[in-house]
């Protein structure tokens, strides 16, 4: 089965968070970057063990510039055969998931896997709209895939439950906890990540349909009030009157 | 024209009402559905402020290329220029396709009205800070984010059209369906109350749930008590679980690592229940409470049962 996977790179959950250019772009000094998460313990992860179970190919691919080498790298250590790169700074979900569709239309997948949204910005976009350009089936929030031919069967988070369906390949689904375990690379991997083939493909003209024109952090928190835990009348009194919650 | 999508799959939820509220406050507001919902309750949509509510009947809502073509169908029949979804598992999964399909630019997780630019506010960096969107396309798709705009009812029950749009095959077979029942899911509660290894085992879980009955709260766990089996996976709030944005969240035995705070930060009011008074998740609470839980829950249970009945 040939797969692709859809990573992204992420700042550390660790990192502090603070933007430049009066407040339009985030300040990347001193910012680690990771993979994504979601991208790299669940999609990738469950790539590699299709490919493990039944052969294939595990490609990985992201839309970013040369800095992004770090963490392609890094998921290649992982297990994943080959990466590609489109040069182009990723503007928005829209952007990142037609460059993606454009190399994949090209390239044929059985399957796209992604997580189920970044850490930073949080949209949970790029999946849906890759399988709408490519025009094949969306499986969203995966928490168990298993492969069948080209027969797959999915485990999916739906509104207050789990649903189990099946539908055939091509398709597109994205990633969430229950997939696979996080894999550490090994010295071997690393090693041999060094030379697996990274292709830095050129980015394609995109309009851009959504812009961030400006970022804020939140009101800081006022001083947490302190209750005796002898009284927690005065607790459900605070929650009733003051904070106006129950 | 406004379109508002609404899954109603399992009844009509307060998302749902959200989302008629807010496109209401955009202008007139047509409500979309699909599947067996009765009809009485999708009248009462009205109360919300939509003007009248479509409803497709032989499209289940299992596979999202469906409902996708179902939407456009309607988008274009209706000139619809905005479309709201509720940013719930089933918004997120339908509303990028929708914004592909119709080349229209997305905001997802909207927390706030357009501005007088038209400007959405969202959370980013997993709620540490916010940033503003713009869509520059003609047709725009809002997905908001529960929790964020408080219904309102200003209207009476509105006409139920029953429609069928041709769709085309369907490419995804739902085999099972599995829904927890009679609980609170949790995305949508108002109040939850949280309990992390601070408790010491399943078994000690009894008086947490005592407490989410009495204030009729969702209940939720941290990320090592899902990891070691005490409570369900769908429990897990954090980083790597639900995210979840409540008017109340109660943390108890719960140290407050940066990968649970990135999850739960987006509550209106947080109260945090710990033995250690060094605990990071003090600093982002705002009722705090050193204690010992076996203790403090009860007491906190009666005193929440006291004032229910008062």
């Amino acid at each position: 089965m040939k797969i692709l996977v859809c990573i992204s790179k992420a700042p550390d959950t660790t990192s502090k968070i603070a933007f430049s250019e009066e407040n339009t772009k985030f300040d990347e000094n001193g910012v680690q970057f990771i993979v994504n998460p979601y991208d790299e313990w669940y999609a990738l992860v469950r790539a590699l063990e299709i490919k493990e179970a039944g052969g294939g190919q595990v490609t990985i691919i992201t839309v970013g510039g040369a800095s992004d080498d770090a963490i392609i790298r890094k998921a290649l250590a992982i297990g994943a055969d080959e990466a590609v790169r489109i040069d182009a700074e990723a503007k928005d979900a829209y952007f990142t998931a037609i460059q993606i569709s454009s190399y994949a239309k090209e390239n044929h997948y059985d399957l796209i896997l992604t997580g189920k949204e970044t850490i930073n910005y949080n949209g949970s976009q790029v999946g849906g709209m890759i399988a709408a350009e490519l025009d094949v089936p969306f499986v969203s929030l995966a928490s168990k895939l298993e492969v069948n031919g080209s027969t797959l069967t999915v485990e999916r988070e739906i509104v207050g439950g789990l649903q189990v369906v099946e539908l055939n390949a091509p398709a597109v689904i994205s990633c969430a906890k229950g997939m696979a375990e996080q894999r550490i690379p090994n010295m071997r991997g690393i090693m041999a990540a060094r030379t697996k083939p990274l292709n830095v493909v050129d980015a394609i003209e995109i309009e851009n349909l959504t812009e961030f024109v400006s970022y804020s952090l939140p009101n800081a928190k006022s001083a947490v009030k302190m209750i005796d835990p002898e009284n927690m009348d005065e607790l459900v009194e605070l929650l009733h009157n003051e904070a106006k919650v129950i | 024209m406004i379109l508002v999508y609404i899954n109603s799959t399992n009844g009509i939820s307060k998302s749902s009402f959200e989302a008629i509220t807010y496109g209401k406050k955009l202008g007139d507001v047509i409500a979309l559905t699909n599947g067996g919902a009765l009809s009485e309750d999708l009248a009462s949509l009205g109360q919300y402020g939509a003007s009248k509510v479509l409803v497709d009947r032989a499209i289940d809502g299992g596979d999202q290329q469906q409902i996708t073509k179902m939407i456009s169908s309607v988008v274009e029949n209706n000139g619809v220029k905005t479309i709201v979804f509720s940013h719930d598992l089933f918004g997120k999964s339908v509303a990028p396709m929708l914004s592909v399909r119709l080349r229209a630019g997305l905001v997802s997780g909207a927390i706030s009205l357009p501005d007088a630019d038209g400007c959405i506010d969202v959370n980013v960096f997993s709620g540490k800070a916010l940033g503003k969107v713009r869509v520059n396309s003609e047709v725009k798709i809002i997905s908001l984010l529960p929790n964020s705009i408080q219904p309102e009812e200003n209207g009476g029950s509105c006409p139920v059209e029953e429609i069928s749009v041709d769709t085309g095959s369907v490419s995804i077979k739902v085999l099972s369906t599995k829904k927890p029942e009679g609980e609170i899911p949790l995305p949508e509660a108002e109040l939850v109350v949280s309990a992390g290894r601070g408790l010491k085992g399943p078994e000690n879980w009894g008086m947490v749930e005592d407490l989410a009955v009495s204030l009729g709260a969702a209940t939720a766990c941290s990320r090592p008590v899902a990891d070691i089996g005490w409570r369900p996976h769908h429990e897990h709030v954090g980083q790597t679980g639900v995210a979840i944005r409540p008017n109340l969240y109660i943390a108890i035995g719960i140290s407050g690592a940066i990968q649970h705070l990135a999850g739960v930060n987006g509550s209106k009011v947080i109260v945090v229940i710990n033995t250690d008074s060094e605990a990071p998740f003090f600093k982002a609470a705002d009722y705090g409470i050193i204690g010992d839980a076996f203790e403090v829950v009860p007491r906190l249970n009666e005193a929440v049962n006291k004032f229910k009945t008062s």
